[in-house]
């Protein structure tokens, strides 16, 4: 069983409004999976019946290879996009509480909150009331309660919104660690380069469908429009000039570099990259040749944009 | 441990760790025993004694009045009518009774004034037209040459005794008592339902502003959610109900022992009278002590803890719907009304209908009708309820329980996660198909 959980034409309606239609998604063991979408596409609903938080009005959801169950909210961590806690719980005994809501054991639940209170160094907090420590803080916190009972699968909904710097870098680094430990983590955002940085598996979910799905490099190569960037010094720019663009379409560019070179976007069309480099070879010194790789917030502004 | 009773167990300690909980239960005892005490210190205090002038052209009434605890009255008649009333305020007279001259005794009737600055009560009032009225009529009869003695035996004076047709017998006033249980206790459970409904709604919108809402619903059922809330809320309340009647009772009486508030009046009562009146009260006190025993003690507490589940259950699952579809509590005003209402309607029924006619149609219907029933049925149940109707109006409670249960759950499904937005009515509807 590779996949830890298969969505499976789920639809959902509220009142006259399709919130999901028939939208499917694949996501495979220990991937970490950006869940994209503008506003009100569906993200938040596809996460609360993942969640079995509503249900779906049909299609069905199967998690490791069995029916979703009640049983399985063990199995799942959640950070909601909107959470808080308790304002005037103690942070040990509120965390412990929620642990225990998630099937754990009261001691084990001990056991965890300490080995996590200790990695995130937050051990004195244990006796603090949530209304003490800050936003940031809080938000810690809620990270460990979402991690607690090490789940097979992790949904983070916005998870670095209210963090600082510091902070987001050091829970990114604790979502690529769960990762290497076999947790499979399902991430949406609007924060693009994070799902540069993280995801290798994206799906983006437009107007209560989904339009793309796939291995982050697969959907890029489908998005790849054989252009690159190229950097020449020239004695004869206004031959090189004319003579591309009797095969290729060009356009202005700008990258940052220390020589006074031509910065050319050509578009190769059908054409192979070695022709366009064998012509440039021949007119002068080239600097610079990169393809141009969409990135995904390229490829999520088209998409959006074209529906 | 299962996820429910986690819940309640929360929600439970969350309430009695409340500030506000601790506050409440000791000192409202304290406040309430205060106030009895200052009562009672109050009514035992003797009131004013008042002057009241008299000038009486007559003659014939002035030594009519007997002088009594509160009032002095002192006859003026020999002083000019004109300087009496001048001097009425410089003197300080609680007022005048100038009683005139007349042609004859028949048109001093209406002619009588009573002169005060102070509007006099009702009592005294009729207290002084008694007197006058007594002894005109004396008069007339000595003119009539009757026998006003002969009269006085002739008169009769009938005292109806109650009883049952068993044999057994009543007393006189024991309607007030059975009221007065059965108020208690339907009170009692309207108190509970607001306060403790509103503890619900509280914690559902802390809730929901906390936004700890979806956290928590990610690892159980909303369902599971509420019903913990509502048990765990009630716990909070029946441990705060227990320690006010055992602090309240305790201070209680503590406070009559101390402060030696006297009950009643027999402090004035001269050593003689109060044996007598002692050996008359003790055997009336018996008889009312086993008319109460002869209430039906078992089934008013038995009823008294399954309506109030019952009753408590289904407000508050309203009150837990409306809070979650309220993002505070000033919006929640709109859709309070409508739960208050039934409850205070419940109030007034019984105490004027049930009182009145305690098995008439209209005390039967409300008793029934399940927003009213844990008020009204058990305001009923001292005056004797047949069992059909005691069952049938607890299974309709039950029955409309699981329903808004049911009802209530889905709104509070949907509503916990809407922030943001104040619903209306139409839209909690639409809630229900989701």
């Amino acid at each position: 069983m590779s996949n830890i959980l298969e969505v499976n034409k789920v639809f959902k309606k509220y009142g006259d409004y399709t919130a999901l239609n028939e939208v499917s998604i694949t996501v495979p063991k220990g991937s970490i999976y950006g869940l994209l979408g503008p506003n009100g596409a569906g993200k938040t609903s596809l996460i609360r019946i993942i969640n079995q938080i509503t249900m779906p009005d049909s299609g069905e959801i199967i998690l490791d290879g069995e029916k979703l169950h009640p049983k399985h909210v063990q199995h799942i961590g959640y950070l909601p996009e909107e959470r808080g806690l308790y304002k005037s719980m103690k942070v040990g005994e509120q965390c412990l509480y929620l642990a225990q809501m998630k099937g754990l054991s009261k001691s084990e639940a001990k056991k965890q909150l300490e080995y996590w209170f200790d990695k995130l160094e937050i051990q004195g907090w244990w006796n603090k009331k949530i209304q003490e420590l800050s936003k940031g803080m809080a938000q810690k916190i809620q990270f460990v309660v979402c991690v607690l009972h090490k789940p097979k699968l992790l949904i983070f909904d916005e998870p670095f919104s209210g963090f600082d710097p510091v902070n987001a870098n050091l829970i990114k680094d604790e979502i690529l660690a769960l990762r290497d430990q076999g947790s499979t983590i399902i991430f949406s955002t609007h924060r693009m380069e994070s799902v540069e940085e993280l995801c290798d598996h994206i799906a983006l979910i437009h107007k209560s469908n989904k339009l793309i799905e796939g291995r982050l490099d697969a959907v890029k190569k489908q998005y790849r429009t054989n252009s690159f960037e190229v950097g020449i010094l020239t004695s004869n720019v206004e031959g090189l000039m004319y003579e591309l663009t009797q095969k290729f379409t060009l356009a202005q560019t700008n990258f940052k570099s220390l020589n006074d070179e031509l910065k050319l976007e050509i578009q190769l069309g059908t054409a192979l990259p070695n022709e366009l480099l064998h012509l440039l070879t021949q007119r002068g010194q080239v600097t610079h040749f990169v393809e141009k790789i969409p990135s995904v917030n390229d490829i999520f502004i088209q998409t959006v944009s074209e529906k | 441990m299962s996820i429910l009773s986690l819940i309640i167990k929360r929600e439970f300690i969350a309430k009695v760790r409340n500030k506000s909980f601790i506050v409440m239960t000791f000192l409202s005892p304290l406040l309430f025993v205060g106030i009895a005490a200052f009562v009672g210190y109050l009514s035992s205090m003797k009131a004013d004694m008042k002057r009241v002038a008299i000038h009486d052209e007559t003659g014939l009434f002035v030594n009519e009045f007997k002088n009594t605890e509160e009032y002095k009255y002192l006859d003026l008649s020999a002083i000019d009518i004109k300087i009496v009333k001048d001097s009425l305020i410089k003197d300080s007279y609680e007022g005048l009774i100038y009683i005139p001259k007349t042609q004859d005794s028949k048109a001093l009737e209406h002619k009588i004034q009573y002169i005060s600055n102070d509007s006099p009560s009702i009592v005294f009032v009729e207290n002084i037209e008694t007197v006058i009225a007594d002894k005109i009529t004396k008069q007339n009869l000595e003119n009539a040459h009757l026998d006003t003695l002969a009269i006085k035996k002739a008169q009769a004076n009938v005292s109806i005794n109650l009883s049952k047709s068993s044999g057994e017998e009543s007393l006189k006033g024991l309607n007030e008592i059975k009221i007065g249980i059965g108020g208690i206790f339907g009170y009692l459970i309207m108190m509970f339902i607001i306060i403790y409904g509103n503890m619900v709604m509280r914690s559902v919108i802390e809730e929901k502003t906390n936004r700890i809402i979806e956290i928590i619903i990610s690892s159980v059922k909303p369902f599971q959610l509420m019903m913990g809330k509502i048990i765990g809320t009630s716990l909070a309340g029946i441990l705060q109900f227990t320690i006010w009647s055992i602090v309240g009772m305790s201070l209680m009486l503590f406070a009559s022992v101390f402060f030696d508030v006297n009950i009643g009046p027999a402090a004035s009562v001269s050593p003689e009278m109060m044996q007598t009146a002692q050996q008359e009260f003790a055997g009336t006190a018996q008889m009312y002590i086993k008319e109460l025993w002869n209430l039906p003690i078992a089934t008013i507490l038995f009823s008294f803890v399954i309506y109030f589940i019952g009753g408590y259950f289904l407000y508050s699952s309203f009150y837990a719907s409306i809070g979650a579809a309220v993002d505070n509590e000033t919006d929640s005003q709109q859709f309070l009304l409508p739960i208050i209402m039934p409850l205070i309607l419940g109030v007034y029924i019984g105490f004027f209908t049930v009182m009145n006619d305690p098995h008439g149609t209209i005390a039967t219907v409300f008793s029934m009708i399940p927003l009213t029933s844990p008020i009204v049925m058990l305001m009923r149940i001292p005056f004797g309820v047949p069992w059909w109707q005691l069952l049938l109006s607890i299974t309709i409670l039950f029955g409309t329980f699981f329903f808004t249960v049911w009802f209530a759950a889905k709104i509070y499904r949907v509503g916990i996660l809407m922030y943001g937005k104040k619903p209306t009515w139409g839209e909690l509807y639409k809630w229900l198909k989701y």
